[in-house]
């Protein structure tokens, strides 16, 4: 089963951390892609959040940075197998976003440049649990980790946390994203090793 | 917006011992129509990207995406709909030699 990706092979634990079953522990950053890399100019980038009702909130990259912001520490887990811990990233949380968003929606489809997208529920976006994040490491977001900004969901696998983002959709009904429709799990908590459909 | 030629992806001769797990014929010798764009090609002639959880195979001429294959533990994902239909050459069947059929 090795042709997927080299995360897949068996890797030795690093003694005395605490990773979700079946993780492994890397101190690089792997970059991992499904497609080109998208190239967003700043003075055309947009995030909007679209609600159930047809109503769209739009921030500029100007107004983005305007918003306040936090410095999350966060592990990460990847469902190809590795782990980095305390990664350090800045970015704006999803609920200062969602602060004049009137919504009752369950389900958030995350859209992202390059067609990419991912779906979870909205509460899990919600909370102190995500964010929008546009630097890595004291350095603005690579484009090849998602840069200029990404989403940031660290308690689910990351595929959750979409680099890229765009867009967040709400959704009354579940709609699953791209892994999701190809055998990922439809949640995909990495501490309950959630990783194909049917876990 | 996209900059392929600095993207790390494979040929589709990439998806040929992947695929030959699932299928009795070399797939990456068919021929394929792209859903999105139009073109037409051999599937060995996409763009595959596997530093990723599964396989994704994109249209050369747009880059939007043709085939996906994920394998799990048990079981293998294989998701085709962006592809129009495939033309999997096979071995010529043989030709009616006229002892079975004809006028009684």
């Amino acid at each position: 089963m090795g042709f997927i990706s080299r995360g897949f092979h068996g890797r030795p634990r690093d003694e005395g951390v605490k990773l979700p079953p079946g993780q492994y522990l890397v101190h690089d950053f792997p970059v991992l892609s499904a497609g080109p890399t998208p190239r967003v100019p700043l003075d055309r980038w947009e995030f909007a959040i679209d609600t159930e009702d047809g109503r769209t909130h739009r921030w500029s990259w100007r107004e983005l940075m305007a918003l306040p912001s936090e410095t999350p520490t966060v592990d990460l887990h990847c469902v190809t197998k590795w782990s980095k811990l305390g990664t350090a990233w800045k970015g704006v949380s999803l609920d200062t976003l969602f602060a004049d968003v009137e919504s009752s929606a369950e389900y958030a489809l995350v859209y992202s440049y390059g067609g990419y997208t991912t779906n979870l529920p909205v509460e899990d976006l919600l909370d102190g649990k995500a964010w929008i994040v546009y630097e890595f490491d004291g350095e603005e977001l690579a484009a090849a980790h998602g840069g200029p900004a990404r989403l940031l969901v660290p308690h689910l696998y990351l595929w959750k946390s979409a680099k890229w983002v765009q867009g967040i959709r709400l959704l009354n009904e579940d709609w699953p994203g791209f892994w999701e429709t190809a055998g990922y799990h439809n949640y995909g908590d990495p501490w309950r090793e959630q990783r194909y459909q049917g876990d | 917006m996209t900059e392929p030629a600095q993207d790390s992806y494979q040929d589709g001769n990439a998806l040929a011992g992947p695929l030959r797990e699932i299928f009795a014929v070399d797939v990456t010798a068919a021929g394929g129509q792209c859903v999105h764009c139009g073109l037409t090609g051999p599937v060995a002639s996409l763009r595959v990207y596997g530093h990723a959880p599964g396989l994704v195979a994109r249209c050369p001429g747009c880059d939007e995406v043709v085939l996906r294959l994920v394998r799990g533990p048990e079981s293998a994902w294989l998701d085709l709909r962006g592809t129009v239909s495939l033309r999997i050459p096979l071995p010529a069947q043989g030709v009616p030699d006229g002892s079975e059929a004809g006028p009684a």
